[in-house]
């Protein structure tokens, strides 16, 4: 997990007078699953873009194993495979079929095409319903077709724009499962984009991106390690008067929203049975401790909040 | 450039189209039934007051015929390349763009997928020739396939380019409105050139679908009737196609090479 595949050095693109990457780097190392995590608008997709050679940098590099390459360049697109944030399916033909026309776009020798398409539909668990049109498929199946697809040339580097957009707790589960097991598998590189938290926890690194600008690149527990504390969300009736109760007797500051209490402390665990002590009995009706994610990690760091969608 | 490489790109999207369009049945009635039906009631309706000085003989289902056929190619082209706008950002074209294939093979595989749709509609409505007046042995088929294909290639390709530089359907829509249905009436396809009209004959002179319809027409006669075609000459039909469809490909390869 050492050698470098894909380097991005100082990409700068701009849209019009706008500047919307700013002299942007990072590295995808052989085997290693790469995120870049930022809100809508903040230059993760016009970065992929730039990389499939469908928006042109204004300066910049671009390093695929040690060579540098153009943008959208014949042997970048051959070592890539891309599953797109829009969907890239044709919705009247079978996931056969679809799967058929893209071994042809990448010419591979009719026999193998064969092998390879029965390979990946079961991998995606769509042999069952292979002749069926894609416009029946859930969601959940057109999103695994769209994977299915984008490996049909066994590429080196898997470029997913925001993956996992849509699918339900259960198919972003399973993507994630199978996403590993390529990783594991066939030793694949993984470069993501995405605005979900807990979809970059999955990555062996992460970048932040804010305003076209890398503002942070570390493993995930070292970014989250940033952020100190354990959130406490309580519910509970009259929170206003609990919360005079609790900075009168702990000495601590909530925050009242919308009924509930929220508290950021060290050793949240520990603060817990005093609390449902000092509270009125039959007050409280959750308490509920979460650790900081990336998101707060983001927001720590950038002052900006991702997206609101979760899983 | 690898030829392997534009060759594969070419096929798959040739076949596509041809697939796309092959599978749906009810797609299938409609393009055969349309032109019929438009043939018959507006050939019906209009044949007893239509009369070309020195044609007095040609009735309008006659007349008409060849106008119908231009028809079918230039509603295949614009059915085949209105729906490039989504398929581009949403559909299967982004694989297209970003496989080894180069754009201008991506214009060529769908010029000629849809050219292909719009001539196995047109092959249907000339099976019904004898029904006008035509026998078969007397169509130059020759001559006939060669403006249809030409005038597929150029019709799609110009709105491919058409579709790829607006990126808007609605757009497109008002070009269809404003330009292209207008471009086929203005073409000779329902009423010749009148010469006392002179904007109106200017635009027909200036028309390039006006050049399709011509050399279609006169695949029909050994001996054209007078007054029934926009230029006198099939030198100047070939000519204008030719240069029609040079520049259609032309700008559409322009178009989708200088976009990002």
């Amino acid at each position: 997990m050492s050698d470098t595949l894909l380097e991005v050095r100082d990409l700068t693109v701009h849209r019009g007078d706008l500047e919307v990457l700013k002299s942007l780097s990072f590295e995808v190392k052989e085997g290693e699953i790469f995120g870049l995590l930022g809100p809508n608008g903040s230059g993760k997709s016009t970065t992929f873009s730039v990389l499939m050679g469908l928006l042109p940098a204004l300066s910049g590099q671009i390093f695929f194993n040690g060579r540098e390459v153009e943008g959208g360049s014949k042997d970048l697109l051959r070592s890539m495979g891309i599953v797109f944030q829009n969907p890239s399916l044709d919705q009247l033909m079978s996931a056969r079929e679809n799967l058929e026309m893209s071994a042809k776009l990448y010419r591979l020798p009719r026999k193998k095409r064969q092998d390879r398409i029965e390979d990946l539909l079961r991998f995606s668990d769509l042999i069952d319903r292979a002749d069926e049109r894609v416009s029946n498929y859930s969601g959940g199946m057109k999103r695994r077709l769209e994977l299915a697809r984008s490996l049909i040339h066994d590429p080196k580097l898997l470029v997913m724009d925001e993956p996992t957009t849509g699918l339900d707790e259960g198919a972003f589960q399973r993507t994630w499962r199978r996403l590993l097991q390529l990783r594991q598998e066939r030793g694949l590189s993984i470069l993501l984009s995405t605005h979900r938290p807990e979809e970059a926890a999955f990555c062996d690194r992460i970048g932040f991106i804010s305003d076209g600008k890398l503002i942070v690149c570390d493993t995930p527990q070292s970014l989250q390690s940033q952020v100190s504390g354990d959130h406490l969300n309580l519910k509970l009736d009259q929170a206003e008067t609990a919360a005079d109760l609790i900075r009168e007797k702990l000495n601590l500051e909530p925050i009242v929203s919308e009924g509930q209490l929220k508290l950021t402390v060290e050793e949240g665990h520990s603060l817990i049975p005093r609390l449902v002590e000092l509270l009125p009995a039959g007050s409280i009706s959750s308490i509920n401790m979460t650790r900081p994610d990336l998101g707060d990690v983001f927001l720590h760091l950038t002052g900006e909040q991702l997206a609101e969608e979760s899983v | 450039m690898n030829i392997a490489d534009q060759w594969a790109t070419i096929s798959v999207l040739w076949g596509r189209d041809l697939s796309r369009f092959l599978r749906k049945p009810s797609r299938l009635i409609g393009a055969f039934m349309q032109p019929i039906i438009f043939w018959l009631m507006i050939g019906g309706g209009l044949t007893s007051t239509f009369k070309i000085s020195g044609a007095e003989s040609l009735n309008y289902e006659q007349y008409f015929f060849p106008g119908v056929v231009v028809m079918l190619v230039l509603f295949a082209a614009i059915f085949g390349t209105i729906t490039v706008i989504e398929d581009r950002h949403e559909g299967f074209l982004q694989s297209v763009l970003t496989a080894p294939g180069s754009r201008s093979a991506l214009v060529l595989g769908k010029a000629l997928g849809v050219s292909s749709v719009g001539l196995i509609q047109a092959t249907a409505f000339l099976a019904l020739a004898p029904l006008a007046g035509f026998s078969y042995a007397s169509i130059d088929w020759l001559n006939l396939y060669f403006f249809l294909l030409l005038g597929s290639v150029a019709l799609s390709t110009f709105g491919f380019a058409l579709a790829w530089w607006l990126d808007s359907s609605q757009a497109y829509h008002a070009i269809m409105s404003i330009i292209l249905i207008p471009g086929w009436i203005l073409s000779g396809a329902m009423f010749p050139i009148n010469h006392d009209q002179l904007v109106l004959s200017k635009v027909m002179n200036f028309n390039p679908m006006s050049y399709i319809v011509d050399g279609v027409r006169r695949s029909f006669y050994s001996d054209i009737p007078l007054g029934t075609t926009v230029s006198n000459s099939a030198l100047i039909d070939l000519v204008v196609v030719l240069g029609f469809t040079a520049f259609s490909l032309l700008w559409a390869n322009i178009i989708v090479n200088r976009s990002k």
